[in-house]
């Protein structure tokens, strides 16, 4: 992307191919030959993770699609049927939803970079607006996607988010009206939500080529921020760069990972397992942890048209950064004045975001107010304020020159990591073996679709739902139960032994006396063991085994309403 | 635009302007369905129609909840301590003005009706709780009282008092 290809293909065919439709060299040039400065930290690696972590959405998404309803009566249950019985629906659901935290746990670190190394400064103001847009759409994209579920916090969180716009003046309650579809959030809102939930991450993608077609005309920065002035100063991306990228890509997927298969809920809301229900909002609501700084902004302005502006503004005011910092000076390690409060504002955000997740209370609403101000004020005042009074440490004359004088420097906070983490480690390690004994340790039974290759006993599986159809079914639907955990212990797998006994009496004359049944559940059943024709009818009757038992804490939660 | 380089506007020009605001109202006539269609639909106006609410099971000091047009209505049967609360207050002092007697029918004391939505950002207070023996937000911490007016928090407005009127002692028309 910047200039033209110095790639010569030696195979005919590509040679051929070369002439008509440039687009090897393209890549050959911005992905092979094309120039790093060869002082890049790891800091700079979060860019491919980004794309990355773009990519796992965009593949995950396209696959959730095919098993979700956007319709509000269905589309809680066909998250939970995907959870349950889709072959590994819980992973790819889980890779989503942990997915989209782990974009913006790599967007924060690639945007506080960009803060902390000046890189939003000339010339890369463009490259740096765009990148703003992106964040913006990421948002947009995240809140479309958290109501897609409709649970309790999908369904509160979409009343709340486009309730924003009914501060306008004059014209908000119309702009919300048009933005439902209706009088309030409900089907039409699900069904637009995500028909742009669909559309947004392409328009993202189409926004991050402008966005590395930009950084490739004006080239990487670097911890110097000093431009390379020859050859000397750069490396080509690959392989430099491309396995730098792929260490840490490496490294960010172990996290990911962790949090896929050992907390995969962790960063959601438990809330949001309980189906919407328009007439009751949970007691504390809050939003995805992402948004928790904005949030934080917003409920410590009294006024509601205030506070929805200041939420705004205090992501556009990065648009006007660029013109904001009056140092020439890049990179923050030669600004020690500019580094102490680069510090005090992350310290603001990271403060801002535990306010914004705390009741809107007391001493959490002062603070609030003052981080909110701080967090203004860093922009609009500290920020050109430095420029003019700080006097920045000696550029090196060149990136060579910098990397030849620090590698000691490296060599020592290296040893003092891995000092830092052999410490961490051992006390860990010693704790484990002390804790061993009091963790009881499950059975290990031999399921036959254990592992990867496991499959399920085919016959087994139709035997057990043909029980069901006999008898479970005569008061208790399918919706909210997992086919997989039939036979764990107190599930439903005793409840129709149990039922078995009597099954006699079941079908019997007896049946019709018995007292304090839904009218709806004693209808003759017509085909007794076909397929599941009439599950839904009876899902909608009675209530499914397992939620009988998830009700009673749903109702203990919501002992007040009304 | 044009090669032609004239002081006096030419035929050309008018041509130009001409055509460009044609476009530009054909843009607009295309774009009104597009815009026009996440309004509610049809049905869901439809839907909106009016509703009968009998009052006669409402015990005193309770607060029911129906929906109408997918909004919450509060119907709220106030006992004489609430009624008298709401009564002395000094309206002045408010942050949105307004006196008892303007949200309730008159002779209807008993009985306030309200859409049960917050209006700062949409979540439905929970009754009964809150300083001011009415309605607390438990989203960001309003607080309304038993006329359904905001007392407390970032709220800007007293909770909307919707259409309705009284067909009996007993029984009130929504909407």
């Amino acid at each position: 992307m910047s200039g033209p290809s110095t790639y010569q293909p030696q195979n005919a065919f590509l040679k051929w191919f070369e002439a008509r439709l440039p687009i090897i060299g393209l890549v050959h040039s911005s992905f092979v030959a094309y120039p790093t400065p060869k002082n890049l930290n790891y800091w700079w690696t979060f860019g491919g993770i980004l794309s990355f972590m773009l990519g796992v959405q965009i593949i995950t998404g396209i696959i959730l699609v095919m098993h979700y309803t956007p319709e509000t009566t269905m589309a809680f249950d066909s998250v939970e049927r995907m959870m349950r019985d889709v072959n590994y629906g819980w992973l790819l659901r889980y890779l989503h939803s942990n997915g989209a935290s782990m974009f913006f746990v790599a967007v924060y670190i690639h945007m506080f970079r960009g803060l902390y190394y000046g890189s939003y400064k000339e010339p890369r103001e463009v490259l740096w607006i765009l990148g703003v847009i992106i964040y913006l759409l990421m948002m947009a994209t995240g809140f479309l996607g958290y109501t897609l579920p409709w649970g309790q916090m999908s369904f509160w969180g979409a009343t709340v988010i486009t309730n924003f716009f009914s501060a306008i003046p004059i014209v908000g309650e119309s702009v919300v009206t048009w933005l439902w579809g209706g009088y309030a959030v409900g089907n039409p809102t699900l069904q637009r939500f995500f028909s742009l939930h669909y559309l947004l991450p392409f328009v993202i993608v189409g926004v991050v080529v402008l966005h590395v077609w930009a950084l490739h005309v004006v080239g990487q920065g670097n911890p110097t921020g000093v431009e390379p002035k020859s050859g000397q100063d750069t490396v080509p991306f690959t392989p430099y760069a491309t396995v730098k990228d792929s260490f840490m890509m490496v490294v960010f997927c172990i996290v990911f990972a962790w949090f896929v298969f050992y907390v995969p809920n962790y960063l959601g809301h438990a809330d949001n397992y309980i189906p919407a229900n328009p007439g009751v909002t949970p007691p504390h609501i809050v939003p995805e942890w992402y948004y928790l700084p904005f949030y934080g902004i917003l409920r410590s302005i009294p006024n509601k048209l205030a506070g929805v502006i200041a939420m705004f503004s205090s992501i556009l005011i990065l648009v006007f950064l660029p013109w904001l910092d009056t140092s020439k000076v890049k990179s923050a390690s030669y600004r020690p004045l500019y580094r102490v409060f680069f510090w005090i504002f992350v310290a603001a955000c990271l403060g801002l975001g535990y306010l914004g997740s705390q009741p809107p209370e007391g001493g959490f609403v002062i603070a609030a107010r003052i981080l909110t101000a701080y967090y203004f004020i860093h922009f609009i005042i500290i920020t050109p304020l430095i420029g003019l009074i700080e006097t920045p440490k000696p550029l090196p004359n060149s990136i060579s020159e910098s990397v030849l004088k620090s590698s000691g420097a490296v060599a020592a906070v290296l040893a003092a990591l891995v000092g830092a983490a052999a410490l961490l480690m051992t006390p860990s390690a010693a704790r484990a073996q002390e804790g061993a004994p009091e963790v009881p340790i499950p059975p290990r039974n031999s399921w036959s679709f254990a592992g990867p290759f496991g499959k399920f006993d085919q016959q087994q599986l139709q035997r057990g739902f043909k029980v069901y159809k006999e008898v479970c079914s005569t008061c208790h639907g399918l919706k909210f139960l997992s086919f997989r955990n039939l036979a764990d212990p107190g599930g439903p797998g005793l409840y129709c032994r149990a039922g078995r006994g009597d099954r006699g009496r079941l079908q019997g004359s007896g049946r019709a006396e018995r007292p304090g049944r839904d009218v709806r559940a004693r209808r003759p059943r017509r085909r007794l063991f076909s397929a599941a024709d009439d599950m839904e009818e009876r899902g909608a009757g009675a209530p499914a085994l397992q939620w009988r038992r998830a009700a009673r804490h749903v109702r203990a939660r919501q002992g007040a309403h009304l | 635009m044009t090669t032609m380089s004239s002081a006096e506007p030419t035929r050309r020009d008018f041509l130009y302007i001409a055509t460009g605001t044609v476009a530009a109202v054909g843009a607009a006539a295309v774009a009104w369905p597009l815009i026009s269609q996440m309004n509610p639909d049809a049905s869901t106006i439809a839907a909106g129609a009016p509703i009968e609410v009998d009052l006669g099971p409402i015990a005193e000091g309770q607060v029911i909840k129906v929906f109408w047009r997918s909004k919450p209505i509060f119907i709220s049967h106030r006992s004489k301590k609430e009624i008298d609360e709401a009564k002395s207050v000094n309206v002045a002092s408010l942050p949105d003005p307004q006196p008892d007697s303007a949200r309730v029918k008159e002779g209807h004391d008993q009985w306030l009706v309200v859409i049960g939505i917050c209006t700062h950002l949409g979540c439905i207070p929970i009754a009964h709780q809150g300083n001011y023996d009415g309605w607390f937000c438990p989203c960001h911490g309003s607080q309304y009282d038993s006329s359904g007016r905001i007392r407390q928090g970032p709220a800007p407005a007293n909770l909307v008092v919707p259409p309705y009127a009284f067909l009996s002692d007993t029984k009130i028309r929504i909407g």
